[in-house]
């Protein structure tokens, strides 16, 4: 059964400082999952997505791809391994073009490094209106710093899909989305689950997670304190009370080490 | 059927090329605001003193010494994109050119000596990345201690004594990369040193729009966090750029003996504010991310020009830090319009 994960986390720790952001966590994703991970600010959600995707190396603990341990991991080998990350911050560069955001750090090239502007242009071009950029206003060309933020959103979701990726992450992918926008990401997200590709879905919006996840992952200082499928689970309030009794224990424990 | 829908694809070619054309203008504009800059103020220096500037020879006098300011310009736009600083590259030229001359000097292959230059240059542009990128220290102030270590090295080592070397004249390494001065009155092409400037700025361009590593130079000065997610090197691009610095010094300083026959201690010390102000005036923005190598070579012609257009004028000498001022200001002005800065 543990080979069937796409990606799996063992045992992994990451300290800044003092602070244990990650703290010994196992954690797995399975082909066509979508897992909604969650915790409350500080809980260590985004240095574990930062460690899955390879900005920040572990200080411990084993990653192992399709059933194979991957050494020196880091994002270019994150994104070789098929999983592609929508930052909470977009991960745009906002002078550059919209073809070249798409590409960046990945760009379609001869062997000498010479980058084919024509085939990247035609394939910006076809991307984005496959995910309904329809404005005649702009371009493959037009500057990011151009765009509204569900647009940014856009490119960014456009460059998971290009690369067809096996999981995709997204941090936070509905902060600071229009209604509207955040359909679309909804809508984006069941598409990508049809074709039998794995989400990592993290959110602060507790209802949004449970309705887009098959599991949920719970975080709380930099430990996996739950794992509990859907079906398990009656309703989103179900899962919000099952929070604040964390949340309620995470005060204790401070209370205890005051006393 | 067949008639009428001629005129019509025609026009619609037509649009297409026009918008195409709207398009070019606009991806390049900086470097076109740049060109019609130098362009302006060579009408006006030509308004001013017709005689001297509708003469080739004059240009030709400028096209002498242009290129070792070319030279560093192009990788300096690259260190600009990459939102770092370089100041460190007048004692690199100085440093670099002093291993070609005195190898020269010692009755060496010019072809070791250049070799030995490229060489030297490398080794510095890497220890200003250690400095900057590894050390982490500020680039403007690890680079300007460079200039003055080096420069401060350079003294040491040949206590105030120059190389000459004479010898070099008429060797096919001469031949090919520069042209003898002293024939200049019975030899009207362009020297050939601005043949190989040319050829260079020409590869930068290329290296700048075309070529990974220039685009992702980009993304590193326009978004060094968002550029590390999508996993480029960082570090190793930030490092590369400072190793083409120091090459493209090592070259200037080569080009500078060859055309000078001579390397003083202080070659190289009076390039360092023509050769910023041209990265600038070309319509590369301090802040990162954007730039252009052409205009940086179109940037140090406008400045090269401004001391011979200011004399030819009938000024005196006391006017060419005033004009110097002036237009680099005015270009700044003008490049203005291309986007305000970002930050």
């Amino acid at each position: 059964m543990k080979d069937d994960y796409i990606i799996e986390l063992r045992n992994v720790s990451k300290s800044f400082g003092n602070v244990n952001a990650v703290d010994g966590i196992s954690f797995g994703v399975r082909p066509g999952e979508v897992v909604g991970l969650i915790g409350d600010n500080g809980a260590g959600k985004s240095t574990l997505i930062k460690i899955l995707s390879g900005v920040h190396p572990p200080d411990s603990g084993q990653i192992i791809v399709r059933g194979r341990e991957v050494r020196n991991w880091n994002a270019a080998r994150s994104r070789e391994a098929g999983i592609e990350t929508v930052y909470q911050d977009r991960a745009l560069a906002p002078q550059q073009t919209i073809t070249r955001n798409i590409f960046m750090g990945r760009e379609i090239k001869n062997r000498f490094g010479v980058i084919k502007v024509k085939t990247q242009y035609e394939e910006a071009n076809r991307l984005m209106r496959e995910i309904g950029f329809t404005s005649k206003v702009f371009d493959p060309d037009s500057p990011v710093a151009t765009l509204s933020g569900g647009e940014r959103q856009g490119v960014a979701i456009a460059r998971a899909l290009y690369f067809d990726a096996d999981l995709i992450v997204l941090d936070e992918p509905t902060t600071a989305l229009s209604l509207v926008e955040t359909a679309k990401v909804f809508g984006f997200v069941q598409n990508v689950r049809d074709r039998g590709r794995s989400i990592i879905f993290i959110g602060h919006n507790i209802y949004h997670v449970y309705d887009i996840a098959d599991r949920f992952v719970v975080l709380d200082r930099g430990k996996v304190v739950m794992t509990v499928a859907k079906d398990e689970i009656a309703s989103a309030e179900v899962l919000m009370k099952h929070m604040q009794e964390i949340a309620e224990m995470a005060h204790a424990d401070a209370g205890m080490l005051d006393a | 059927m067949g008639l009428g829908a001629k005129p019509g694809g025609q026009q619609q070619k037509a649009r297409e090329d026009a918008s195409a054309l709207v398009k070019w203008a606009r991806n390049n504009r900086r470097a076109i605001t740049s060109t019609l800059f130098l362009i302006v103020m060579l009408i006006g220096f030509t308004l001013a003193n017709t005689d001297v500037f509708t003469q080739f020879k004059t240009y030709r006098s400028v096209m002498i010494a242009l290129p070792i300011s070319m030279f560093l310009v192009v990788p300096l736009v690259f260190v600009v994109t990459a939102g770092e600083i370089d100041l460190s590259f007048p004692s690199v030229v100085g440093l670099a050119s002093y291993a070609f001359a005195s190898i020269v000097d010692h009755g060496g292959d010019p072809l070791v000596g250049i070799a030995a230059a490229l060489t030297v240059g490398a080794a510095l542009g890497y220890l200003n990345a250690i400095l900057v990128v590894r050390i982490g220290l500020s680039a403007l102030v690890a680079t300007l201690g460079m200039n003055f270590f080096l420069r401060g090295l350079i003294n040491i080592i040949v206590e105030g004594f120059s190389i000459a070397i004479p010898e070099i004249r008429d060797t096919f390494i001469h031949n090919l990369l520069t042209d003898d001065p002293i024939k200049i009155v019975d030899h009207l092409g362009i020297p050939n040193q601005m043949l190989w400037a040319l050829a260079f700025t020409a590869l930068g361009v290329f290296l700048y729009n075309r070529h990974s590593f220039g685009v992702r130079v980009h993304c590193v000065g326009d978004n060094p966090e968002s550029a590390a997610e999508m996993g480029i090197d960082v570090k190793r691009t930030r490092t590369m750029v400072f190793i083409f610095t120091g090459v493209g010094a090592a070259l200037a300083g080569i080009f500078s003996v060859m055309i000078n026959f001579v390397w003083w201690p202080t070659t190289g010390d009076g390039l360092l504010l023509p050769v910023l102000a041209g990265i600038f005036v070309g319509g590369t923005p301090a802040w990162g991310g954007i730039g252009t190598v052409f205009g940086g070579a179109i940037g140090t012609t406008i400045v090269a020009f401004i001391e011979t257009g200011v004399i030819a004028a009938g000024l005196t000498g006391f006017f060419t830090q005033f004009f110097y001022g002036l237009i680099i200001i005015l270009s700044l002005i003008f490049q203005r319009f291309n986007g305000g800065r970002v930050r």
